[in-house]
């Protein structure tokens, strides 16, 4: 049971009250109808697929209800951060480093 | 006083028989004893068969590592455990044990014939012995293994226990509670911190209970005990026994579980059998100590043979001696020391054979003075004995070359290879070991938890170093806690230092390839096994342990991993930590599914989610289904109706006048807010601009994949207020979806979104008679087709309950759907089942609500749809709003394969013959065609209408649109059915009904 911090919260709080929810900062196109074939495809299917730190979002879905962004690191499962939905993302190189 | 017990020795009470039985035959046993040292008290060391030969097995630990000594347990129906370890299970007054894998008997047993079979059970002899004829498998392969193979039997009856769940927030958590966790513990509590100390034994001490003789601080090692645990108990450290740290997780979460009831004559009623802990601690200190390995050679599993620290303990924490005449082999210092226990307790111990050159002269010195003869560089060869050991043969070895033989007589063989420190909660962190060659061990290396490692785990031996090192370990935890504490000394007088070799397996003069040498007990895995399959090529440990099984039972390879890693290094040339050490995973014993499973089993299980007409719904004789976690009226039998019955009634009466439904669970969503208009334009496929307040539409939603995730009706009550339906099982899907477009995607747009499911019970009326049903019962709204017509929705009085009213339809008949206030939900049904009466209002249940949509081709998202569907496959173009610029899934709708012809369509089917179709069953377009035949498709619904008087069926089948009429084909195990396609509105296509 991984605990993860809310940023809205900004409490620490188990797993059980998080849903995962997909890759980060992939945003839906202002119009989709201009994109080509192969630029939407890569749109709804591509994903980093990353071994180390992945951008990603949750939902603190049994409580506040807010999506957030997080960066975590998919081999240690370990989260180094989380942040606001909208906020830039935090370089993971720093990150790395204040470990 | 049995045999082999010697009075005045070991913890165990005396004065307290306890009674038990061991394959029907009753012994007595003492209070304190576990199963193992009861039997071995009474000079009973056969306690089972092994895995895969059966070959005779005693006891070789004292611990919870035990591979051989496994016995069924019993306490009254649905109490029975398999597999329980005769080392861990504590006496208790008529327990009834059992061993295991023998037929008929555990002194005669059939299957050891597989043990003359050893050629044919080598390493990987499940891949290449069953390989061939494939059709055997079934017949004749799989029963077999099964019926050879195999421990103890499941039990077959529901477990009466209860199983707790509890948490438990601590700064320091101590796992082991030896002589390093203990003083760990302490100084961690004299910080102030909250300690928490854990240990799987009934009682904490570790290796101390085994050595009495060890002087602490001028105290008798067991006096030094006691008085630690009552200065543990002063300074508020919580002390758990019998209690196993199972799994270590991330962010120091740690899973124990406490064995509650297992160990007393008669559990108090109401008490958990067993409860786990959900640990989170600021450190966690692991105090584990180290595995005693065994030495690997022919016929080292006779009953009789046991690791030399298991005999110690039996003698000085159980007053048993383990045989009247003990030879001993070992490459470690500490067999030396439970030979002069021995001898000092009585027993003769003839000879010890060291596998090393050179030994401490003082540990020679002490044996010559008992009497033991003393044979260093030496080499065990053989065994001999059937049930138990009767003599040992040893060899000398000199320059490598190994020497006569000679036989040895004993009655018991003790046996060590040295110790393995245990890192397996280590481990569980992805904490790295490395291994240094110089004590030939994996030590700990990198930590990925806020953990110390303490004692015998770091590789340290004997008291001084263990003590000294907790001290720094709890020291250092609360350091990193932000606290402080006092460091603490310990002398120790007559400690027992001890290093050792380590060891492949021993040389020998005979054949090796005949050598029954094990490495894995309880797999019979020998050291030929490991030989063999790296001669055929593996050259990890990991793929050597999955071929020859070393490592995968129940003990996971406490005792095996790192003797099987040693000959594996050897047979390939390398050094152990080239070949890899093989991960070490939760749990770290055997554990009940009971603790898992806590109180998440029968009623409990899952929730169930009820209406608030369901206490009608119940009164009324209805039979219920789940929906999701809904439970739901399935249909309403009246006398000795059977379901089909019941249906077909239902349907009829209320085609003919009227029918009212529970419809309380479907999913209720409020979008609210100045731009909803715009959210729902966005959301859903249809347009809303235009939908006049009052009014309704269906709505269709998408995945932005562009398939059917979901619809529902929609009305509109206001410019800035819908009241959105979903499916019942779609509810917290589509809240969530629409959450996550409005929060991420859409932050500009001013919406709320509140789901009221729960606030709303929904009743539907439909049937010819409906209006005049209801009207009496609605104020403030004229129900008229003129001014209230198909597709609207308004706010009303209903049965002078503050209603919401929507006139829609799911059968095809005139229908309303009255939503009022939850806890009006029964008054309002009741009310509406009275104003019924003259229309001979029939309540139905969610089959005949299928079988009338069913009728009209209105589909159910995820029966008829199964998210690879779009509107088009599913004949509901008309929903989408072609003007729209944009909509979730709209730029999918263009994607190549969606545009893509012969894509699988929702049609409808009637059978030719009039059978009815089974759900799920495969269509194909040519039933002559050779196999494997091209499938066309599936049904998806099916059911018997009344109103048509015959099966209508719903399916998806390739091109379907364009096939209307064609015949095709459901090839079924009584013949192939052949149907007709049609449109899936199979009743009053024009509509007519609705506008009644
Ligand atoms: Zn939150």
């Amino acid at each position: 049971m991984l605990l993860i911090h809310c940023p809205y919260c900004d409490e620490t709080l188990p797993e059980a009250e998080f849903a995962y929810a997909g890759e980060a900062h992939i945003s839906r196109p202002a119009d989709p109808m201009a994109l080509s074939d192969e630029e939407w495809r890569d749109f709804l299917f591509i994903r980093t697929n990353a071994r180390g730190p992945h951008y990603e979002r949750w939902r603190h879905i049994h409580g506040c209800g807010r999506f957030f962004n997080a960066l975590r690191d998919t081999v240690s499962d370990r989260f180094l951060t989380t942040y606001k939905a909208g906020e830039e993302r935090p370089a993971e190189a720093k990150l790395e480093a204040a470990e | 006083m049995s045999r082999y017990r010697i009075p005045g020795m070991g913890r165990v009470d005396p004065a307290k028989p306890v009674s038990f039985t061991f394959d029907g035959k009753p012994y007595t046993g003492l209070r304190g004893d576990t199963v193992a040292s009861a039997l071995l008290s009474h000079g009973v060391h056969l306690m089972g068969r092994s895995f895969k030969y059966h070959r005779p097995r005693g006891p070789v630990t004292a611990g919870s590592e035990e591979p051989n000594a496994l016995i069924g347990t019993s306490r009254g129906p649905g109490r029975f455990e398999p597999n329980t370890r005769a080392t861990v299970q504590e006496l208790r007054e008529g327990l009834q044990a059992e061993s295991q894998n023998k037929f008929p008997s555990l002194k005669f047993d059939i299957g050891a014939v597989n043990d003359r079979a050893y050629m044919l059970f080598s390493a990987g002899f499940y891949y290449k012995t069953f390989m061939w004829p494939r059709s055997f498998w079934d017949k004749v392969y799989e029963p077999f293994i099964r019926a050879a193979a195999g421990l103890g039997k499941s039990p077959t009856e529901v477990d009466p226990d209860t199983y707790a769940h509890r948490n438990l927030h601590t700064d320091v958590l101590v796992v082991g509670g030896g002589a390093a966790g203990i003083q760990a513990a302490l100084v961690a509590a004299k910080s102030g911190a909250r300690v928490v100390l854990v240990d799987e034994n009934p009682e904490m001490g570790g290796s101390l209970l085994s050595d009495p003789a060890v002087r602490i601080d001028g105290r008798g090692s067991w006096a030094w005990l006691a008085e630690q645990l009552s200065q543990l108990r002063a300074a508020g450290v919580t002390l758990m026994t019998r209690t196993t740290a199972i799994g270590y997780y991330h962010q120091n979460f740690v899973g124990l579980v406490e064995r509650v009831t297992d160990h007393l004559d008669q559990p108090p009623s109401g008490a958990p059998r067993e409860r786990m802990w959900h640990v989170r601690a600021g450190q966690v200190i692991l105090a584990q100590g180290a595995l005693e390995k065994p030495l690997v050679f022919d016929g080292n599993d006779r009953p009789g043979v046991m690791l030399a620290g298991a005999a110690q303990t039996y003698l000085n924490r159980y007053g048993v001696k383990v045989g009247d005449n003990a030879a001993v082999v070992t490459s470690h210092d500490s067999a030396w020391y439970a030979a002069f226990d021995l001898v000092d307790a009585g027993a003769r111990v003839s000879a010890i054979a060291d596998t090393r050159d050179h030994v401490r002269t003082d540990l020679v010195d002490a044996a010559r003075k008992r009497g033991i003869e003393v044979l260093t560089s030496h080499t065990a060869t053989a065994t001999y004995g059937r049930l138990r050991v009767k003599a040992v043969r040893v060899n000398p070895v000199r320059h490598g070359q190994v020497g006569a033989g000679r036989k040895i007589a004993c009655d018991v063989l003790l046996i060590s290879g040295g110790w393995t420190p245990s890192l397996h909660l280590f481990s569980h962190t992805k904490g790295s070991l490395s291994w240094d060659a110089e004590s030939r061990t994996f030590l700990p290396n990198h930590k990925t938890e806020a953990c110390q490692i303490a004692g015998a785990g770091r590789g340290l031996w004997g008291y001084g170093p263990a003590l000294e090192d907790g001290a720094r370990a709890g020291l250092a935890a609360v350091e990193a806690l932000g606290r402080t504490s006092e460091p603490l000394a310990a002398r120790v007088e007559g400690d027992r230092p001890g290093t050792g070799a380590i060891q492949t397996e021993l040389p020998t003069d005979r054949s090796a390839g005949k050598a029954k040498a094990f490495v894995d007990y309880q797999n019979d895995v020998t050291a030929k096994d490991i030989r063999l399959a790296v001669r055929e090529g593996m050259r990890s440990i990991e793929h050597v342990k999955r071929y020859t099984t070393n490592g995968m039972a129940t003990d996971q390879g406490k005792m095996s991993n790192i003797n099987g890693l040693m000959i594996a290094a050897d047979a390939l040339g390398k050094e152990p930590p080239q070949v890899g050490l093989t991960t070490f995973r939760p749990p770290y014993t055997p554990t009940s599914f009971g603790a898992f499973a806590g109180y998440h089993k029968g009623a409990t299980f899952e929730l169930t989610r009820k209406t608030p007409i369901d206490p009608w719904a119940e009164a009324n004789g209805a039979v219920f289904e789940p929906v999701s976690l809904w439970r739901r009226a399935w249909y309403f039998p009246k006398g000795t109706e059977d379901m089909h019955a019941a249906v077909a009634r239902e349907c009829r009466a209320t085609r003919a006048s009227a029918g009212m439904f529970d419809a309380s669970t479907l999913g209720k969503i409020e979008v609210a807010g100045p731009d909803a208009t715009e959210f729902m334009n966005r959301m859903y496929t249809n347009p809303w601009t235009k939908l006049a307040p009052g009014r309704c539409r269906y709505g269709l939603l998408l995945g932005e994949d562009g398939f059917i995730r979901d619809d529902g009706v929609i009305g509109r009550l206001s410019q800035d207020l819908f009241h959105v339906t979903t499916t019942t099982g779609g509810a917290a899907r589509v809240l969530n979806m629409m959450e996550d477009y409005l929060q991420t995607e859409w932050p500009d747009l001013n919406v709320w979104l509140t789901s009221t499911t729960e606030q709303w019970a929904t009743v539907a009326v439909n049937g010819p008679n409906a209006r005049k049903v209801i009207a009496p019962l609605v104020e403030g709204l004229d129900l008229s087709d003129e001014t209230f017509p198909h597709m609207s929705v308004a706010e009303c009085t209903v049965a002078g309950l503050p209603a919401r009213l929507f006139r829609i339809s799911f059968t095809g008949e005139l229908g309303f759907e009255i939503n009022v206030p939850s806890r009006h939900g029964l008054a309002l049904w009741k009310a509406i089942h009275q104003a019924g009466q003259p229309y001979d209002i029939c309540p139905y249940g969610t089959e005949t609500m299928h079988v009338l949509r069913a009728e009209k081709g209105y589909i159910i998202v995820g029966q008829d749809t199964d998210g690879t569907v779009t509107p088009q496959d599913a004949g509901l173009d008309w929903a989408v709003g072609k003007a729209k610029k944009d909509f979730v899934g709209k730029r999918s709708l263009q994607r190549p394969d969606i545009v893509a012809p012969n894509r699988k369509q929702l049609v409808g089917l009637l059978t030719e013959d009039g059978t009815k179709l089974e759900e799920g069953a495969q269509i194909v377009l040519d039933p002559n065609q050779t196999l494997p035949m091209t499938m066309a498709g599936h049904v998806t619904s099916s059911y018997d209408s009344t109103a048509l008087g015959r099966p209508i069926a719903m399916a998806v089948i390739t091109g379907g649109h364009g096939r209307m009429g064609e015949t095709v084909h459901i090839p079924m195990p009584n013949g192939t059915v052949k149907a007709t396609i049609t449109s899936t509105n199979f009743y009053d296509p024009e509509g007519e009904r609705l506008k009644a």
